[in-house]
């Protein structure tokens, strides 16, 4: 079995290699298809200190997108700002216009429950919950009333064949999600959101803690699941931005001499191909060529 | 792959809630009900000083003259004083004959037995901590009085005449049921918390600070006094206190081997009384109103006091653990 | 000036124990350590030999069950502490239906809700602070607040040991739900739960095994106590079912009662409901320990 996974990982090496030059070749500098989130000059604070200044992009439905940058960029901010996750670290505040198709996030009569029903989260550890693989699945289903056996255990098996980890745990899914490898019980996490059927899937540098035939694993399950679902995801792999996003925002630390403060800034954004292969800005530059050289 | 289309993507698959919904009522339900079992702490403390205050205005009335004599005889004396003195002088010598003890195996299970061998001592601790008081005063009363009196008659007749210890260790009333055997039974009591907590304190010690110590050439003996010694007296002084609070308010393993008679005299073998003990033994009997009173008002008394120091204690323990963690 | 250390004329290098008096002390100090705790299995070691030996000669079938206790001057034989061990398991279990949820929300107020708000900081300090309460007074205000009212009765026992558990429940929860980490936390929210759900359905269940084991041993320290049950309860001779009406009694006001009686009958009685009482308040703690060693291991 592991031979046949690694072959499907060559094709789709492969695959993803001539994808790359196709949009060399017709660089796309027009923003088309639905936009699922508008951030429009957006700064967000813990407390007193400004952790990202002036933020603005769009993200687009069914695209990958990877905001990366170096450490203290803000850029994980920023992506938990997109599904409230902030609103749990007293302190923080948004300000700015986060739209959600056209919603705006942070307005008082949104509920954050409601939107994290439908802008889901991956960590960067994976989390899976003390319970059975079963349970751990079938929890997000079951707190939005679905109660019915067949229909959580089709959710369940639906769910784990997206994530890639069906034939893995079929047999054991009675079995405590602790007793997972890394890979798999991130695999699982995934699965887990989703089981609700989200709108949008969020990942904060989801295979940082992961080996590289893991973290190969779950690239190929962000390609295949993306016609379903939008996926941003924080990364500080710049290959793996490459591998695997249509678009790519670059964040940096902006100093101001005089206070000794620093804040995130975006500073670039554009079509993955064009961020890597065509930088306008020289921070751009700088940095993705100080990895890749 | 067919590409599932969502009939709005506005509200997902399994769930009709729009975006827009306030916070649900089962949400803001529990919060209540979480933050009214919390308050329950706050108000029962509140209401244990109003209730005992209330029912003992008759005690008060009477007049600091008659609260501060000595004589408690349920008739016409109710003083507070006898008791007082020997809830304190028990509980001292529960605590003079305790802490060394219980500092010392606290020491012993942090810095002499490894820690993968520690779990049956820790096991004996708990054992220790686990008999009741009541059963404690069953076996002292019965075993233990009656072999103590006679170590006690032994020693009275061997000091008799020496100045200070005289006064202290003999005389013709020395009996096995008196202060200082209650004052033992206290020690063996209080024994397990102080070294729990004395424990706790001592594990934040910084394993730096130790090696700092060693790495000077120094015994263990002397690192501990350098090194962990420092970090946790702070600590281990509010252990002793919390002990020492334990002490006072120990009722009836008191009740049944400190003797039945109130009285302040520095012979620690006579019998005496604590405030505890005697509300325990004469409440049955206290029909009338000054005399139920009395106890009751002890009993706050009791009350006030043992809460001051734990409050003391506490900011003790807290104090050291909030240094451990900035440190 | 250099000279190699094979030419320096020969100075042994002093690598022995620090000088004797150094050496010694450390030594007594680590005796004086050990003698600490054989010390304290002396008094230990003693009550549990004399519990057991005493103890057993008392305890039958009939002990455990007969429901009527007899007076202090009736020798062993006739009647039994049934009428005490119902009581014990009426009065506490009660107590503990009382304490362990409220005791439980509490904790959980003090650690989702309550942050850092002064409050949450009052409600546990104070909480630790009435854990060092004398339980007579909670037997005292319980006599005035509902005896005074409603009369003697097991119910009454119940909230003056309910007082009691209270606030060990609320710290022993508390330390519990601080060990849940806030990864499963986040998990829980990012799918879309609201913090009530968020603790009920994941928190909870994963502080469980600890939560379980602080009350039971919550529950052992309730089923030992006398004074609460002094005021309370009265006594009675015939077994009370009924935990709402009538005075009842329980083991450690039964053992409390005999050991003050000269007469050798009543001081068996002591002896036998004495070794009910331990072997009760021991088999919980063990239960517990049990519980927390099962299912921390299990997490890994």
């Amino acid at each position: 079995m592991e031979e046949q996974q690694d072959q499907l990982n060559v094709q789709q090496d492969q695959e993803v290699l001539p994808k790359l030059a196709v949009m060399d070749t017709a660089p796309r500098d027009k923003f088309s298809g639905t936009a699922i989130f508008d951030v429009s000059n957006t700064s967000i604070f813990y407390g007193s200190f400004r952790a990202v200044t002036d933020v603005s992009l769009t993200v687009h439905e069914h695209e990958i997108t990877a905001f990366i940058g170096p450490s203290g960029c803000g850029k994980t901010t920023v992506l938990r700002s997109l599904n409230r996750m902030n609103d749990l670290i007293a302190g923080a505040r948004v300000e700015g216009d986060i739209r959600y198709r056209g919603v705006p996030l942070y307005s008082k009569d949104v509920s954050p429950i409601a939107v994290r029903r439908r802008i889901g989260m991956v960590f960067q550890k994976a989390n899976p919950f003390p319970k059975s693989i079963y349970d751990n699945i079938a929890y997000g289903p079951r707190i939005n009333g679905i109660r019915n056996k067949g229909r959580l255990d089709e959710i369940v098996e639906r769910s784990l064949k997206q994530a890639a980890l069906w034939d893995e745990v079929k047999d054991r899914l009675n079995k405590s999600g602790l007793g997972l490898s890394g890979g798999q019980a991130q695999r699982l996490c995934i699965a887990r959101t989703l089981a609700v059927e989200p709108d949008v899937v969020l990942m904060d540098e989801p295979c940082s803690a992961l080996d590289p035939i893991a973290t190969g694993r779950i690239e190929d399950l962000m390609h295949e699941i993306k016609t379903r679902y939008t996926i941003v995801i924080v990364t500080h792999n710049m290959q793996q931005a490459t591998r695997v996003s249509d678009r790519t925002a670059f964040y940096s630390v902006l100093r101001d001499e005089k206070s000794d403060t620093r804040t995130g800034v975006l500073v670039e954004y554009g079509s993955t191909a064009q961020i890597f292969g065509d930088p306008q800005d020289s921070r751009t530059q700088a940095y993705v060529t100080g990895r890749m050289g | 792959m067919s590409t599932v289309t969502k009939a709005d993507p506005a509200s997902p698959a399994g769930s009709a809630s729009p975006l827009h919904q306030r916070r649900p009522l089962g949400d803001r339900g529990f919060q209540i009900v979480a933050l009214a079992a919390g308050l329950l702490v706050l108000v029962i403390l509140v209401l244990i000083t109003v209730t005992t205050a209330q029912q003992s205005t008759t005690w008060f009335a009477g007049g600091f003259k008659d609260i501060f004599q000595v004589s408690f005889d349920g008739n016409t004396h109710f003083g507070a004083m006898g008791v007082l003195y020997g809830t304190v002088i028990s509980s001292v010598i529960g605590i003079i004959i305790g802490v060394p003890v219980s500092v010392g195996i606290a020491l012993l299970l942090t810095q002499v037995v490894p820690a993968r061998w520690a779990r049956p001592f820790v096991y004996v601790m708990d054992l220790l901590a686990v008999v009741p008081s009541v059963v404690w005063g069953l076996w002292g009363i019965i075993v233990l009085v009656p072999w103590l009196q006679k170590i006690y008659l032994d020693i009275a007749s061997g000091l008799k005449g020496i100045p200070v210890l005289d006064s202290l260790f003999s005389g013709p009333n020395v009996t096995g049921a008196s202060f200082f055997t209650a004052g033992l039974i206290l020690a063996i009591m209080i024994t397990p918390i102080i070294t729990s907590l004395s424990r706790e304190v001592i594990a934040t010690v910084p394993a730096i600070d130790k090696e700092g110590a060693y790495a000077l050439g120094a015994t263990r003996w002397e690192m501990i006094r350098g090194a962990v010694w420092p970090h946790s007296q702070g600590g281990v002084v509010g252990a002793i206190l919390i002990g020492f609070g334990r002490a006072m308010g120990e009722t009836i393993a008191v009740a049944l081997v400190i003797g039945d008679s109130v009285e302040v005299t520095p012979h620690l073998f006579y019998s005496g009384h604590s405030i505890a003990a005697i509300i325990a033994l004469q409440f049955g009997e206290a029909t009338g109103g000054e005399f139920r009173s009395a106890l009751i008002g002890l009993g706050l008394f009791l009350f006030v006091l043992t809460i001051l120091v734990n409050l003391v204690a506490r900011w003790f323990v807290e104090r050291s653990a909030r240094r451990a963690r900035g440190a | 000036m250099m000279t190699a250390a094979s030419d320096s004329p020969a100075r042994p290098v002093d690598l022995r124990q620090p000088s004797g008096w150094r050496r010694s002390k450390d030594q007594i100090m680590t005796t004086l350590m050990w003698a600490a705790f054989v010390i304290v299995l002396i008094p230990l070691g003693f009550v549990l030999v004399t519990l057991v030996a005493k103890g057993a000669a008392a305890i039958s079938w009939q002990f455990l069950t007969n429901s009527t206790i007899p007076p202090n001057v009736v020798p062993l034989g006739t009647g039994g502490m049934g009428a005490a061990v119902v009581g014990t398991l009426e009065v506490t279990g009660f107590a503990s239906l009382i304490a362990i949820p409220l005791g439980v929300l509490g904790a959980v107020y003090l650690n989702e809700y309550g942050g850092n708000r002064i409050l949450a900081q009052l409600i546990s300090f104070m909480s630790n602070v009435m854990t060092g309460v004398p339980s007579i007074v909670m037997g005292l205000f319980i006599f005035i607040i509902w005896v005074t009212h409603f009369g003697y009765s097991g119910l009454a026992g119940s909230f003056a040991l309910a007082c009691l558990m209270l606030p060990i429940v609320i710290r022993s929860s508390y330390e519990m739900l601080l060990l849940v980490p806030d990864s499963l936390r986040e998990g829980s929210y990012a799918l879309g739960a609201s913090k009530a759900r968020v603790t009920v359905t994941v928190v909870l269940p994963a502080a469980l095994s600890g939560i379980v084991s602080g009350a039971l041993l919550a529950i052992a320290r309730a089923a030992g106590e006398t004074a609460p049950v002094l005021f309370t309860m009265l006594t009675v001779e015939q077994t009370n079912t009924n935990l709402f009406s009538g005075p009842n009694t329980t083991l450690p006001f039964q053992i409390f009662m005999n050991a003050q009686s000269a007469y050798t009958g009543a001081n068996a009685r002591a002896w036998g409901a004495a070794l009910t009482l331990v072997a009760i308040t021991f088999i919980l703690m063990i239960v517990a320990r049990i519980i927390t060693a099962l299912f921390t291991r299990n997490a890994r």
